[in-house]
């Protein structure tokens, strides 16, 4: 219905468009179409609208529905893999024009298949099926991941006889509601739909958080390397996996397990429960840090970041080499170059922006992800799974090219801390708001780019909203979880007074 | 008269005393020739075609002094090292199905609306980027267009093989919106020997040319090296104005028991002027009337149904009274084209030479039509003609459809004596960056199914647009089946998103996409005419017998961009900064909060009023010393204050003390 609604719309607009052009001419120009010669029935009387007729007729021509219903960014879309691998079988280099910038494995690995048409079905079902593919993948690692942390902190609970006081629930398995949201979220179904390569950047971060959660140092370096490859963004992931490998998944504060030390040491003179006591040594911590791990990892790391490098190289190499990939790839999500819109701001920011401002806004955006890094670290370094969720959901929100995939993700990830976040605030005002964003921006991007009844700052104000939403979003489960913790050291204080009287 | 004669005179004596002090080097004369070509179209109008020509022999000295040929187009040929250039100024498009595209004029004269700048240099590769910009900025200044638009690089391109003059430092570029007026027509005409005034270019009266349904002023120049050593090129200089016009109806009044017939015309009426004499300083100065291949045809169709079947004295002898038309003037000379392949029949051009006529007795040419005639022009084997697919501002599809002519086609195949005929079509095409076109969705549809690319496609050179940078440059060769009724050609694009400052002032007007141009380089559009050797010597017949491929354009494509607010520009900087300063602000004081200790912190203000940046310097101490913190006495918590606040204080003076130290050495 909607194909076929469109297909009458362009054919209109085409011919509209030609009408346009003509009154540029003197009036009597238009005269000419008119068959007024004597022999006019050898001519069509207006070639134009019989061969526009003709062509809508016999092209099937018509685009995507998924693109209308939410908007993608250009650089993570199939179309835009098809055009780099085109370019690169016509010998020239994929970044040629400035259509791919991503990464040239992506494009060695999906660029085969978006020329592989199977007979009678649609022209990217063997790419759409990898990213389905992916999804699961990813799926079942968050659910793994998940359990692995549910069982992890059951047992730090455990061992700070905490466990009957918080009321954990026994019934729900945080994995499996985790696996659940991130596929049936209507986001991921849009990501895949859409045929954004997303799905594909998710999966490489939720290997590398699956390898560090389970002590799997080179799933780990390697998941992290190739994120950071296909998207930058995930290079800070490196400090939660790093806190992975070195002290483990999630656990209560370091502090109530320092009292719970003090209390099992007998020391009890201490009658102020908030302070732990310095004295205890840090070896009898039960999680300590390990740099072994830590060695491990970053060598894992640069042997998979030279592999990967090399294969690039290899592949980049007739088409000026490794600068120039870190040009066209890094530099352009660097530079906003590409203004087309998206769900972030930042594009119509860098479309409205003066521009000898630009270079000081750039730098104000970039420096506002990289500026949470430390303080969050410090905070939340004893939950390094969380930490690494708070990350996903600040560069999804500041990258400059966001997509519904990332934020797929992050929802994905947030359901994994269903325990912690039982009481955070405004859940039900944040659920309505993503409700209402994601049913507004596509009608107000159709309303916009489509129709042209509507206007720039209608959709705007929608990213805006979703904007807004992701930074309560994120604040408020950051609150959360240190209230959470709060309510532990109450606990375990109570306990330890408890355990005195 | 006195006076022109005299200027003749010591021009020559001039240029025999500049032959005696060049040392005899030069090789001609400057030339100059004026010509006009009058062409009855189908559809009741007429085609005037100027062809003004000016040679420059090659000379030896730079900076030499012409007689006839232009200082200032000698000079730009020397300076940017112009091989070959072309400009023209259009408006209008030019009706390929009813004025014809098989001959010479609508290949070589037919340009798209707006400006069109090719130039080749004779450069190595590296300068010719510079020169172009050079030159741009030069003929703008010389013609009072924006040609300097051509100079970023985002508007020009470089055709390798697809657009006829092929060669490597070539650069093409076009300005679709470019509005052609009188101001521009001005300048041109300064570059001719008598302007205006006087010869055939007295006719250009500006209402009249600029009432037409087509104008379109051209320039070329080709550089001729010469085979002597330390000689400078050689120039010759083509101006050539194209216009078609509509003969006014009102003289036919007494005709209009008869709709179908032509108009007759005459120069006046048309022109609104008559020609008084020919320019004094031009060596050929002639009028030319000619009739179309279909035309004449048509018109021996007629003699046979009237029983008559000498077709010569059509040509030869009818001109003055045949039961046809009626020419008013008796034509000096007549040639005939010799064809020996085509259908139709052979072009005819009657030639009036100006010179016997003066002042005192103007030529005005004029013709009437007797009976009603009909004809076609001559058409190029495909009609080409582009258009856009897609709703929306977001994507869209460009299409390029080509319809086969039956005449033309059914003539090649008794051409072909297999079944393996090609028919080449060449098809060159620049997409601004903003257009961003899928390469990889090149579909190919011949007589309305789809082909496989490469079966058709047989050459085809992409260079994909870079943003901001350059322009996508498509260059194709098509090798279609002889029999071919329509082909199609397919291509899909993203439209893209601009900054605010690089929308054009009427930006949803829609942006222009320059015309593809499509040629057939296997069919030559010349005029082979039968005459002595002073036929040669006539440029126009010359041009005319020049072999060169058919070639036209498409039309321009209006594409409709998405246009952000463009008064938004400050709230949408404090919006966001709003959004980003909430966001930093409220996470950073989630993360600060301590509630603990918060708590015991406002007890301790309440109880003692210490200065919280002493508390919080404190709390670092001890937690550096590893000591239990204890809230301050308040004797000893004013002490301390005191002292650090003294301490403050000295800090203070210190950063203050660098910084103007700092202000003192760098600035």
């Amino acid at each position: 219905m909607h194909g076929e609604e469109q297909k009458v719309l362009g054919m209109d607009d085409s011919i509209s468009d030609f009408e346009a052009h003509f009154d540029l001419f003197p009036k009597e120009a238009q005269s000419i179409h008119s068959p007024r010669s004597l022999d006019s029935s050898h001519q069509p009387s207006s070639p134009y609208v019989s061969n526009t007729v003709y062509l809508s007729n016999k092209l099937n021509f018509q685009f995507p529905v998924s693109d209308s219903l939410l908007n993608f960014p250009n650089v993570c879309l199939l179309t835009v893999v098809a055009e780099g691998y085109w370019l690169k079988q016509q010998s020239m280099s994929p970044y040629a024009g400035s259509m791919y910038h991503g990464s040239p494995l992506l494009l060695s690995v999906l660029g085969p298949l978006t020329v592989k048409r199977i007979e009678g079905q649609p022209d990217h079902l063997l790419c759409s099926l990898l990213l389905v593919l992916a999804d699961i993948i990813s799926a079942i690692l968050i659910r793994a991941t998940g359990k692995i942390l549910q069982m992890a902190y059951r047992q730090s609970l455990d061992s700070l006889n905490l466990l009957q006081a918080s009321k954990s629930s026994d019934f729900l398995s945080s994995g499996d509601v985790a696996a659940l949201v991130y596929l049936w979220n209507p986001l991921t179904i849009v990501a895949c739909v859409a045929q954004s390569t997303s799905p594909i950047e998710n999966l490489a971060i939720i290997l590398s958080l699956f390898g560090a959660c389970k002590r799997l140092v080179p799933l780990a370096a390697f998941g992290w390397v190739v994120a950071t490859h296909l998207s930058l963004y995930p290079a800070i992931l490196i400090i939660p996996v790093i806190l992975l490998l070195g002290s483990g998944p999630d656990a209560p504060p370091r502090k109530l397990f320092l009292q719970r030390g003090c209390e099992k040491f007998g020391d009890s003179s201490s009658n102020d429960s908030h302070r732990p006591r310095m004295e205890v040594s840090p070896s009898k911590l039960p999680i300590a840090f390990s740099w072994r791990s830590l060695i491990h990892f970053l060598l894992w790391t640069s042997l998979w970041s030279v592999y990967v490098l090399f294969l690039c190289s290899v592949l980049v190499r007739p088409y000026g080499g490794l600068l120039e990939m870190f040009k066209r790839t890094y530099g352009f999500m660097l530079t906003v170059e590409d203004l087309s819109p998206n769900i972030g701001v930042l594009w119509y920011f860098f479309a409205e922006v003066f521009d000898f401002f630009r270079n000081f806004f750039l730098i104000v955006f970039h420096m506002n992800i990289l500026f949470m890094i430390i303080p969050l670290a410090i905070r939340l370094n004893h939950r390094p799974c969380f930490l690494a969720f708070v990350y996903i959901a600040l560069s999804s929100m500041l990258k400059s090219y966001p997509s519904v995939g990332d934020s797929a993700l992050c929802l994905g990830l947030l359901a994994l801390f269903v325990d912690q976040l039982a009481d955070m605030q405004f859940s039900f005002f944040l659920f309505c708001g993503y409700v209402g964003v994601s049913l507004l921006s596509p009608a107000m991007h159709n309303l916009w780019i489509w129709r042209g009844t509507g206007n720039a700052n209608f959709y705007f104000a929608t990213a805006m909203a979703y904007a807004c939403f992701q930074i309560i979003l994120v604040v408020e489960s950051v609150s959360a979880t240190l209230n959470h913790d709060r309510k532990l050291r109450k606990l375990s204080a109570s306990k330890l007074g408890d355990g005195k009287s | 008269m006195e006076i022109p004669s005299l200027v003749l005179f010591f021009t020559l004596i001039g240029q025999l005393l500049f032959i005696g002090i060049a040392f005899g080097s030069v090789i001609g004369e400057e030339e100059f020739h004026e010509e006009l070509v009058l062409r009855p179209l189908p559809d009741r109008k007429v085609m005037g075609h100027f062809h003004f020509e000016s040679r420059a022999p090659p000379s030896n000295s730079f900076g030499r002094h012409h007689h006839l040929f232009p200082k200032a187009i000698a000079q730009l040929v020397k300076k940017f090292q112009v091989k070959e250039m072309e400009l023209s100024f259009t408006q209008g498009r030019w009706n390929y199905e009813q004025w014809g595209s098989f001959d010479p004029i609508p290949s070589n004269n037919a340009k798209p609306p707006g400006v069109e700048l090719w130039a080749v240099f004779n450069l190595p590769q590296e300068q010719v980027d510079a020169s172009w910009k050079n030159l741009t900025h030069t003929l703008s200044g010389l013609f009072c267009a924006s040609i300097n638009f051509l100079e970023s690089s985002t508007s020009y391109s470089a055709p390798e093989w697809s657009f006829p003059p092929a060669s490597g430092s070539l650069r093409y570029g076009t300005l679709p919106r470019e509005a052609v007026c009188t101001e521009n027509l001005t300048p041109w005409l300064k570059l001719l020997p008598c302007r205006d005034k006087d010869g055939l270019s007295a006719l250009m009266h500006r209402p009249s040319i600029y009432k037409g349904f087509y104008h379109s002023q051209r320039l070329r120049l080709t550089s001729i090296a010469s085979n002597l050593e330390g000689l400078g090129p050689g120039i010759v200089l083509e101006q050539t104005l194209t216009v078609v016009l509509q003969p006014d109806n009102q003289k036919n009044m007494m005709y209009s028991s008869k709709p179908n017939l032509q108009p007759g015309w005459s120069m006046s009426s048309i022109f609104g002027r008559k020609v008084n004499g020919r320019c004094m300083l031009a060596k050929s100065s002639n009028v030319y009337l000619q009739f179309e291949r279909g035309l004449v045809s048509e018109l021996k169709n007629l003699e046979k149904e009237n029983g008559k079947s000498g077709d010569e004295n059509l040509a030869l002898e009818g001109f003055l009274s045949n039961p046809y038309f009626e020419l008013s003037i008796k034509p000096d000379r007549i040639f005939q084209e010799v064809n020996n392949f085509h259908i139709k029949g052979p072009s005819i051009i009657y030639e009036f030479q100006v010179d016997k006529y003066s002042e005192s007795l103007p030529f005005d040419l004029g013709l009437t039509w007797k009976i009603p005639i009909g004809w076609t022009c001559q058409q190029a084997p495909l009609h080409a003609c582009r258009f856009l697919m897609g709703s929306g501002n977001e994507r869209g599809a460009i299409a390029i459809s080509l319809k086969s002519i039956e005449s033309i086609m059914s003539s090649l195949d008794a051409n072909s004596l297999d079944g393996s005929c090609k028919l080449q079509v060449d098809i060159f095409q620049v997409v601004p960056w903003y257009i961003k076109v899928y390469y990889h969705t090149l579909g190919v549809f011949v007589d309305g199914k789809p082909h496989a690319v490469r079966d058709i496609v047989e050459k085809i050179h992409v260079s994909p647009s870079k943003d901001k940078e350059s322009p996508g440059v498509m260059e194709m060769v098509l090798k279609l089946p002889c029999g071919v009724k329509s082909a199609a050609l397919t291509i899909e694009f993203d439209k893209g998103f601009l900054h605010i400052d690089e929308y054009p002032p009427d930006a949803n007007q829609g942006f222009d996409i320059p015309s593809a141009v499509i040629s057939f380089p296997n069919f030559h559009s010349n005029l082979l005419f039968l005459g002595d050797g002073s036929l040669n010597k006539s440029p126009i017949i010359s041009v005319f017998q020049k072999k060169s491929p058919v070639l036209s354009y498409t039309e321009v494509l209006l594409v409709p961009l998405t246009t952000p607010d463009f008064s938004m520009p400050y709230n949408v900087i404090t919006i966001t900064c709003t959004v980003f300063a909430l966001y930093f602000g409220s996470l950073l004081n989630v993360l600060r909060r301590r509630v603990g200790e918060e708590e015991r912190f406002l007890k301790s203000k309440a109880a003692k009023k210490t200065g919280p940046v002493s508390q919080l310097l404190s709390k670092i101490l001890a937690k550096l010393r590893r000591k239990k913190w204890e809230p301050p006495s308040s004797p000893e918590a004013a002490s301390s204050s005191s002292f650090i606040n003294s301490k403050l204080v000295f800090k203070v003076i210190l950063v203050a003390a660098i910084a103007v130290c700092w202000q003192y050495y760098s600035g």
